[in-house]
C-alpha cells in the first residue's frame, strides 16, 4: 500500500465511489439484460419464435 | 459492406454476441493495469502529493462523460436522419453509462478539489457547465423513460441530445472560452509543457484506454436489452391482437 498521508481520505474515497459506482452499474445493467433475456424467451417460447 | 447493415437489428445482435467476450476481457485487463499501475507504481506529485492518483479516475471519467454525449449526439443524429432504430437504442443505453462516468468525475473532482482549492466545489465555468451537463443527462433519460410511444420518444430525446450537446462542448472549452475559475486546463496536451509528466501519463492512457472500454462493453450489453425489450413489446402487441 503506498503511503498516501494527509490525502489518505480524498485518494481513497475517490477510488471507493468510483468502485461503488461502476459495480452499480455494471450490476444494474447484467440484472436487466438477464431479466429481459429471460422474458423475451418466455414469450418466444409461448409463441414459438426464435431469439433476435 | 456498408457500416448501416449494423443498424440492423438481427446483424447487430449477432456480431455484438461476437464481440462481446472480448470487450469484457480486454476492459477488465486495460482496467486493472492501468489503475493498479496509476495507485501503486507511481510517485506522488511535488505539488499535489498523494491527491496525483484521482488523476487516473478523474480525467478519464470527465472525457468519457462528454464522449458520450458526443456518441448520444452522433446517434441521435443519425436517427433524425436515417430514422435507424437501433442507434436510437444505442443512444438511449448510452445515457446510464455516461451519467456514472459524470457522477465519477464530480464526485472524485469534489474530493479532489477539497484538499487543493479548499473546497468541495465553486460556481467554476467548467464545473458549472458538467453540472447542467449532469442535469441533461438526467433529463435525456427521464424524458425516454416517459414517452410510451418508442419512436416520439427516440424523436424528442434526440432534439434534447442536440440542446445537450451545447453543455458538454462548454464542459470541455469552458476553461479556453473564459479563462478564468479555479479548474485547470487540460491535463492531456500536445504542448509539452502543458502536458503531465511522463511517469503519470503512461498509466492515465491505459486508464483512459480502459474507460472507453468499459463504455463501449456497457453500451453494446445495454443496446442489446434495448433491442430484447423493443422486440418483447412487439411480440406482446402481436399476442393482444391475436
Amino acid at each position: 500500500m503506498p503511503e498516501l498521508g494527509k490525502y489518505a481520505f480524498a485518494v481513497l474515497g475517490s477510488y471507493a465511489a468510483t468502485a461503488v459506482l461502476v459495480a452499480a452499474l455494471v450490476g444494474l445493467t447484467l440484472w436487466q439484460s438477464a431479466r429481459m433475456k429471460r422474458a423475451l424467451a418466455e414469450v418466444e417460447a409461448r409463441q414459438g419464435k426464435s431469439d433476435a | 459492406m456498408s457500416i448501416w447493415e449494423y443498424a440492423n437489428p438481427k446483424k447487430f445482435m449477432q456480431t455484438s454476441a461476437w464481440a462481446l467476450p472480448w470487450a469484457v476481457g480486454l476492459t477488465v485487463i486495460v482496467l486493472v493495469v492501468g489503475l493498479l499501475w496509476g495507485f501503486f507504481f507511481t510517485p506522488d506529485d511535488y505539488k499535489q502529493g498523494s491527491t496525483v492518483k484521482i488523476i487516473y479516475l478523474h480525467v478519464p471519467s470527465a472525457m468519457m462523460a462528454i464522449n458520450a454525449w458526443g456518441m448520444m449526439l452522433v446517434t441521435s443524429l443519425i436517427w433524425i436522419i436515417r430514422r435507424h432504430h437501433v442507434s436510437a437504442l444505442a443512444a438511449k443505453a448510452a445515457a446510464p453509462v455516461g451519467l456514472t462516468f459524470t457522477l465519477i468525475a464530480l464526485v472524485t473532482g469534489a474530493l479532489w478539489g477539497q484538499p487543493m482549492w479548499g473546497t468541495w466545489w465553486a460556481w467554476d465555468p467548467r464545473l458549472t457547465s458538467f453540472l447542467i451537463l449532469t442535469l441533461f443527462y438526467f433529463g435525456y433519460m427521464a424524458l425516454w423513460a416517459a414517452i410510451e410511444d418508442p419512436d416520439t420518444a427516440a424523436d424528442l430525446t434526440s432534439i434534447l441530445c442536440l440542446v445537450g450537446s451545447v453543455f458538454a462542448l462548454l464542459s470541455r472549452y469552458a476553461v479556453n472560452f473564459w479563462n478564468q475559475g479555479l479548474h485547470q486546463g487540460a491535463s492531456l496536451s500536445m504542448d509539452k509543457e502543458e502536458n503531465v509528466a511522463d511517469v503519470f501519463w503512461l498509466p492515465l492512457l491505459v486508464c483512459i484506454a480502459g474507460f472507453i472500454l468499459l463504455f463501449v462493453t456497457m453500451v453494446l450489453l445495454r443496446t442489446r436489452t434495448e433491442i430484447r425489450a423493443r422486440r418483447l413489446k412487439a411480440l406482446l402487441a402481436r399476442e393482444r391482437v391475436a
